[in-house]
C-alpha cells in the first residue's frame, strides 16, 4: 500500500476540522427538519396561547408608558429558546455514539475540540434560525424593539445555545444513556426556568423568590436581553447579562472540551 | 540451533523511511517474549506494524477496580494476519482499544505503526485503520456523504475523497450504494461500508474488531474473502474473534486470551499441534463395558486423556485415523459391541480448552464485558 501520508498537523486544522464536522452536522439537521420545527413550536405556541394572558400583567408592573407586553415576553422565550432548544443535543449524540460514529470520528487525527466544536457550531446556528423566525411571528402581535438590541440578543442567545449545547453533549458522553439523560436534564431545566423569571417577571413574586432567583445567572441574562430589548444596550443589567452570558459559554465550553478529551468519551 | 546475538527490528516510521533498532533476542533463542522464532530472523529485516509491552488496563466498576487486561504483550509483523482469539470479556476489545489510542493504557508501552502510543497518538491515528464492533455510520446518513467526510478528517480532499471511496465501493463489492442512506443496507454491506471507512486514508494497520459478529454464514465467508484481500493489498490485519472458524480461516497467528492474558500464540496449525493428537471418541452399545474398552485403549502406544463418560470413551492419540482399525479389531474380539466410532482433528476448541481449562463456548458470564467501561 502506497505511504499516502497527510502533512502533520497544524493549528489552523482546528477550524478547518470544525468546519467539516459542522458541515457533516448540518447536512444532517437540514436531511431531517421536522425535529428543528418541532423545537420551534414549543416557544411558538408560549407566543400565541400564553403571550396574551401577560398583557395585563405588563400594565401592572411596567410604570414605563413604552414598554409592551411583547418587550417584557419574547426576550423570555428567546432565552428559552436557547436553553432548551440546546439542552437536548445530547440525545442525537447517544444516537450517534451508539451508531459508533463517536469512535470512528475518535481514532481519526482530528482534534477532540473540532468533533464537538462543529456539532456545537450547527445547534447554535439552527438556534439562531429559530429565533429569528420567532422574533418576526412576534411582529405582527406587536413586538417593537431597535435592531441594535435585537441583534445584540441574537449573540446571546448563540452563546447560550453554545453552553448548553456542550453541557448536554458532556452529559450525554458521560452516561452514554438515554434513560440518564432525560431525567438529568430536566432536573436541571425546570429550575432554571422557574427561577429565571422567563415566563413571568420576578418582579412580581414575594422576596423570598426574588433572592433565590438572584442566584440564577439565567435571571440576569433575562433581564439583560429585556433591556436590550428596550434599547438599553449599554445599561447596568444589559451588561451584567453579556457578562453571566460569557461566563457560562467558558464554563460550558470548557467543560465540553474536557469530556471530549477524555479517553472514555 | 546457536541463539543470534541480535535481531534488526525496522520500525515502519513517520516519514515513510523505516529506522532500526537493534532488539536482544529475549528469554532464549525461540519463543521468547513474542514467541517468534528469533534464529530464523537473522540476516532479515522485520518491520514490526505492532510491539506492545506489558500493557495492562483497569476499570473503574461500582464493585471496585477490574483489570480487564493483565500485562499483554504482542508483536505484529508487517503483512500479517493476527486474530485475537478469547471469549467475551478476555479483554481483546479492551487491548485493541488501546492500541488504536482510544482509551488509555494503566501501564505498558506500544509501538503501533512506527509511532509511540503515549508519545504520538496523533501519529498512530493517521496510520491505522479502525474498524469498531459498533459501526461507524449514522443509519439516517448518506453512505458516501459518511465516508467523503471521514476522508476529510484525515486531511484528505473532498474531491480526492469520493474518488478513493467509490473506487473502495466497487472492490467492497458495495456497487450503486453510494447515494443510499446507511440504515437502506443489509448487516453484511453495512460491515463493509464500515471498512471502506477505514481503509479511506489507506493505513498500513488495520484493527478489526468482531468483524463478522451478527453476519449470515454467506455474508461472513464474503466478508473473508474481502479481509484477505486487504492484505493482498499490502495491508496489515489486526482482529479480534470469538469464532474460531474465523480465526482458523483468516489468521497467519493466532493469540489466544484469556482473563486478559495472553494464554498461548502461534500459527493456527502449530497451535493445534500443541495439542496432542486427534480426538477418537467410542460410543458403546452398553455402558458395563466401558471400563474394558479404556483399558485397551490405555494399552495403546501413545494414548492420553483416556476418559470414560457412561457410555462413550474419549481418548486422544497421535494419527488417530491409523491405530483405528486394529482398535477396532481388538474391541471386537473381546465381543464388545460399539454403536460409533468418532475421529476429529483437533480444533481450535480443543487448543482453548487444553491451554485454558474450559470451553471457549462456555461463554463466562463472571468477566466484566470490554464494553463496561465506567472509568
Amino acid at each position: 500500500m502506497s505511504a499516502n501520508v497527510m502533512a502533520p498537523a497544524r493549528g489552523s486544522n482546528v477550524l478547518r476540522e470544525t468546519w467539516i464536522v459542522f458541515n457533516r452536522a448540518m447536512r444532517l439537521s437540514l436531511r431531517n427538519p421536522m425535529w428543528s420545527i418541532l423545537m420551534l413550536s414549543q416557544p411558538l405556541m408560549y407566543l400565541f396561547l400564553f403571550g396574551p394572558l401577560l398583557k395585563p400583567i405588563t400594565a401592572q408592573i411596567s410604570e414605563g408608558a413604552t414598554t409592551n407586553a411583547y418587550q417584557v415576553f419574547i426576550p423570555g422565550l428567546i432565552v428559552q429558546l436557547g436553553m432548551f432548544g440546546a439542552m437536548f443535543v445530547g440525545f442525537g449524540l447517544i444516537a450517534e455514539y451508539r451508531a459508533g460514529v463517536i469512535e470512528a470520528d475518535r481514532v481519526t487525527p482530528a482534534s477532540r475540540i473540532a468533533l464537538m466544536a462543529g456539532r456545537v457550531l450547527r445547534d447554535v446556528v439552527v438556534l439562531v434560525a429559530q429565533s429569528v423566525l420567532l422574533l418576526v411571528a412576534a411582529l405582527p402581535l406587536g413586538l417593537r424593539a431597535p435592531w441594535k438590541g435585537v441583534l445584540l440578543s441574537l449573540v446571546i442567545v448563540a452563546l447560550l445555545g453554545a453552553t448548553f449545547a456542550s453541557l448536554s453533549y458532556s452529559v450525554a458522553l458521560i452516561t452514554k444513556s438515554e434513560d440518564a439523560l432525560a431525567p438529568l436534564l430536566n432536573g436541571i431545566a425546570m429550575p432554571l426556568l422557574l427561577l429565571s423569571g422567563i415566563l413571568l417577571p420576578m418582579q412580581i413574586g414575594p422576596t423570598w423568590l426574588q433572592r433565590l432567583s438572584d442566584i440564577s445567572p439565567l435571571k440576569h441574562v433575562v433581564n439583560g436581553v429585556r433591556a436590550m430589548f428596550r434599547g438599553e444596550v449599554t445599561s447596568s443589567p444589559a451588561l451584567w447579562g453579556l457578562f453571566w452570558v460569557v461566563l457560562l459559554t467558558v464554563v460550558g465550553l470548557a467543560v465540553g472540551a474536557r469530556t471530549f478529551r477524555k479517553e472514555s468519551a | 540451533m546457536g541463539s543470534p546475538t541480535s535481531l534488526r527490528v525496522l520500525y515502519p516510521h513517520a516519514g515513510g523511511e523505516p529506522t532500526s533498532c537493534w532488539a536482544n533476542p529475549r528469554d532464549g533463542a525461540k519463543g521468547g517474549l513474542f514467541n517468534i522464532d528469533y534464529s530464523t530472523l537473522i540476516e532479515q529485516t522485520v518491520y514490526m506494524m505492532i510491539e506492545a509491552r506489558g500493557l495492562v488496563r483497569t476499570f473503574k466498576t461500582r464493585r471496585g477496580p477490574v483489570q480487564a487486561v493483565q500485562g499483554v504483550d504482542l508483536a505484529v509483523a508487517d503483512g500479517e494476519i493476527v486474530g485475537f482469539l478469547g471469549p467475551n470479556g478476555a479483554g481483546k476489545t479492551t487491548t485493541m482499544r488501546m492500541l488504536a489510542t482510544l482509551i488509555q493504557p494503566t501501564s505498558g508501552t506500544a509501538t503501533v505503526a512506527g509511532c509511540d502510543l503515549a508519545k504520538d497518538p496523533v501519529g498512530v491515528r493517521r496510520r491505522i485503520g479502525y474498524v469498531p464492533q459498533s459501526g461507524s455510520t449514522l443509519p439516517e446518513a448518506i453512505a458516501g456523504d459518511e465516508v467523503v467526510d471521514h476522508a476529510r478528517l484525515y486531511g484528505v480532499p473532498k474531491a480526492e475523497a469520493a474518488a478513493r471511496g467509490q473506487r473502495l465501493f466497487e472492490e467492497l463489492d458495495l456497487p450503486g450504494l453510494w447515494r443510499r442512506q446507511c440504515k437502506t443496507l443489509s448487516g453484511g454491506q453495512r460491515r463493509r461500508l464500515d471498512i471502506v471507512m477505514g481503509l479511506i486514508h489507506d493505513p498500513k494497520l488495520i484493527f478489526l474488531d468482531e468483524p463478522t459478529t451478527g453476519l449470515d454464514p454467506q455474508a461472513r465467508a464474503n466478508l473473508w474473502e474481502h479481509i484477505r484481500g486487504l492484505r493482498a493489498r499490502g495491508a496489515t490485519i489486526f482482529l479480534t474473534t470469538h469464532y474460531l472458524d474465523e480465526a482458523d480461516a483468516l489468521c497467519d497467528r493466532i493469540l489466544v486470551i484469556d482473563h486478559g492474558k495472553i494464554v498461548g500464540a502461534g500459527s493456527p496449525e502449530e497451535l493445534k499441534q500443541q495439542v496432542s493428537g486427534d480426538g477418537v471418541r467410542l460410543d458403546l452399545a452398553d455402558a458395563a463395558q466401558a471400563p474394558a474398552v479404556a483399558k485397551i485403549v490405555g494399552e495403546l502406544d501413545g494414548a492420553v486423556a483416556v476418559e470414560t463418560d457412561s457410555k462413550t470413551v474419549n481418548f486422544r492419540i497421535p494419527r488417530g485415523g491409523s491405530v483405528l482399525p486394529g482398535l477396532l479389531r481388538s474391541i471386537d474380539a473381546q465381543g464388545i459391541e460399539l454403536e460409533g466410532v468418532e475421529v476429529h482433528r483437533p480444533t481450535l476448541d480443543d487448543v482453548f480448552l487444553t491451554m485454558t481449562g474450559r470451553s471457549l463456548r462456555d461463554e463466562d458470564a463472571d468477566a466484566p464485558t470490554d464494553k463496561e467501561v465506567a472509568a
